[in-house]
């Protein structure tokens, strides 16, 4: 029973199971955790989760094609042998329980709602792993490519991120912080949508914005993107500017192509 | 009892106030001067886009889709000489939406427009079709039901099927809009797209009134009056499929419309399938443009389907249906 002695002194200390040694066979089974383990412990991770290979959300395809996918099951999971693995707080708690109770030490990422929770995960991936160096040296470079990226000018356009089903993102999101590093005013502040929310298609025509930032549409069709193309909307004077989810659907230092994109898009309305 | 024109007038009148409501009705507070005036502006604003790009068409297609249901439940319930008959409650509506979700979720609808009302036109035909089989002319009630059950939860599986096997992880969610219905964010294309499909339905079966009248007293009476049954029938399938396919495909299926607008205005024509026909069409109307009020200012932000205001009106209507009956008030 000197497993369950473990686990108990571990509860008790509140220490990590997997003591002091950086772990070896790690399991991610978050896209964002994905990504962040695979840019600071390449030679560590064992898996991937299969969302990582999927050029729609993942910013890193090619090097997700060198791991093993997984679903996310307890089963396929425990059967890897992990000694870490690596969740997102919103991994479905059943199996996340699951994996805990087979003894498998889990870490839950909280995701990331602005670019400074960016840099706390990327410091926690360090810690987690025993790569505070790498880390370090990532944030470094993710802070010098912010401020090259960053607007200069004072001009803040006004903009709104519309999404399916008129979803737009609030200024507490990752979304938003994305969107006013740029340089950009996000409507949904003056309308009290902290966090986002629906905005409904005719409101979002009277709020009149410069600039609408769109997703990119689905390959199969669906009636919830048909909003984006609706005739008010194609007919509104704004520009529109569509980021591909992979650049800021996750917290990872990848989302300064978002902010570059979106940089040029404001700079295109400011000389219009 | 109020003389026909008379009825017709008011029912006319009516439709006109809920539409002028609907226009004026949404998530952006306009004045009701400012509407009145971009409506009809020419110039390139917000607000006139509001109005002439987003508020008109769910107008014109709430009223448009609400005569086709009403209209389609008059000539149904008379031609069957069956109460229950009614394109939502018979399975009509959900083969409709089948046939418009898979030209819709399967692109075909991206790259040729006018497959989504020919798919849901022909689920509504073979729906009419099947039905009309399996009842046989007389449109025998516990048939009809059964078939209209069996139909129904049919094409609401495939529906649903369709839409969880789509890789576009929103598919799935819009099986409400497709079971329910929604006015929400149509565009004028989809005016465009509906609206010639459900004038030929209409004309169709508003031709029908002599026939129908005929039909009340037997069939043989009626062949001895020169009613040919075979082509009432044949305008009664592609005038249903027509109005009924066409709505669906752009607004989802909406049920009761054509089962309580009928039997509401039943008593006020004295009975007389000919006069049911346009005062159902106009009721229908009105019914539809009140419901799509509704759904703007109970839950405004997060608008409610179409079909859940119209069952909360329909469904205790049927139990009262069915308490009648069974106490012989009939």
């Amino acid at each position: 029973m000197t497993w369950l002695a473990r686990v108990l002194t571990a509860m008790t200390l509140g220490l990590p199971m997997a003591a002091q040694a950086a772990p070896e066979r790690v399991v991610s089974m978050n896209l964002c955790t994905d990504q962040l383990a695979m840019l600071i412990g390449p030679t560590q991770v064992l898996s991937v989760s299969y969302l990582a290979s999927d050029p729609r959300s993942s910013a890193m395809v090619e090097e997700a094609r060198g791991y093993r996918a997984n679903r996310g099951l307890a089963e396929e999971i425990f059967l890897l042998k992990p000694d870490l693995v690596i969740a997102g707080t919103y991994t479905t708690r059943a199996t996340v329980s699951l994996l805990r109770r087979l003894n498998i030490p889990v870490v839950a990422f909280k995701p990331a709602n602005s670019l400074d929770d960016i840099r706390d995960r990327v410091a926690q991936m360090g810690e987690v792993l025993d790569q505070q160096d790498r880390a370090e040296a990532l944030i470094i470079q993710f802070d010098a490519d912010l401020a090259a990226v960053r607007s200069k000018s004072d001009d803040r356009p006004r903009a709104a991120t519309y999404y399916a089903n008129s979803y737009t993102s609030g200024p507490n999101t990752l979304a938003g912080s994305i969107m006013d590093a740029a340089g950009l005013t996000n409507i949904a502040i003056e309308r009290g949508l902290d966090s986002g929310g629906t905005i409904a298609l005719e409101e979002l025509v009277i709020e009149d914005p410069d600039l609408i930032i769109t997703g990119r549409p689905y390959d199969t069709p669906a009636l919830a993107e048909e909003v984006l193309r609706h005739p008010a909307l194609v007919t509104l004077r704004a520009d529109t500017a569509p980021v591909a989810d992979r650049d800021w659907v996750c917290g990872t230092p990848f989302v300064v192509a978002a902010i570059r994109r979106l940089v040029k898009a404001r700079d295109a309305v400011l000389v219009r | 009892m109020i003389p026909y024109p008379v009825l017709i007038t008011q029912l006319a009148l009516l439709v006109a106030v809920l539409f002028l409501t609907s226009l004026l009705v949404g998530p952006a507070a306009i004045s009701v001067r400012d509407s009145i005036v971009a409506l009809f502006s020419g110039e390139a604003d917000p607000l006139v886009l509001v109005m002439q790009e987003i508020r008109l068409p769910r107008a014109i297609l709430g009223a448009m889709i609400g005569a086709s249901l009403g209209l389609s439940g008059a000539a149904l319930q008379g031609f069957l000489r069956n109460p229950l008959a009614e394109p939502g409650l018979i399975g009509v509506s959900s083969s409709a939406a089948l046939g418009a979700v898979l030209a819709i979720y399967t692109g075909l609808a991206a790259l040729l427009p006018l497959a989504l009302p020919l798919a849901a036109l022909a689920g509504a035909v073979i729906a009419v079709l099947i039905l009309l089989a399996l009842t046989g002319p007389r449109g025998d009630t516990l048939t009809l039901i059964l078939a209209g059950v069996a139909l129904s939860a049919l094409a609401g599986a495939l529906t649903s099927l369709i839409l969880n096997l789509s890789s576009n992880p929103f598919a799935a969610l819009e099986i409400v809009f497709w079971l329910l219905g929604a006015l929400t964010d149509r565009s004028m294309t989809h005016v465009w797209l509906a609206a010639p499909f459900m004038l030929v339905g209409w004309a169709l079966l508003a031709g029908l009134g002599r026939g129908l009248d005929a039909l009340t007293l037997g069939e043989e009476a009626s062949a001895s009056l020169g009613i040919r049954l075979n082509r009432l029938r044949l305008a009664v399938v592609l005038g249903t499929a027509a109005s009924v396919g066409a709505a669906t495909a752009v607004a989802g299926a909406i049920g009761f419309v054509g089962l309580v607008v009928p039997h509401l205005l039943r008593p006020f024509v004295g009975a007389r399938p000919s006069r049911l026909l346009l005062a159902s069409a106009l009721g229908g109307a009105a019914m539809l443009l009140a419901a799509d009020v509704a759904v703007r200012v109970i839950t405004p932000g997060q608008e409610l389907k179409l079909g859940v205001l119209t069952a909360l009106v329909g469904a205790p209507f049927f139990l009262w249906l069915i308490l009648k009956r069974r106490g012989g008030l009939t």
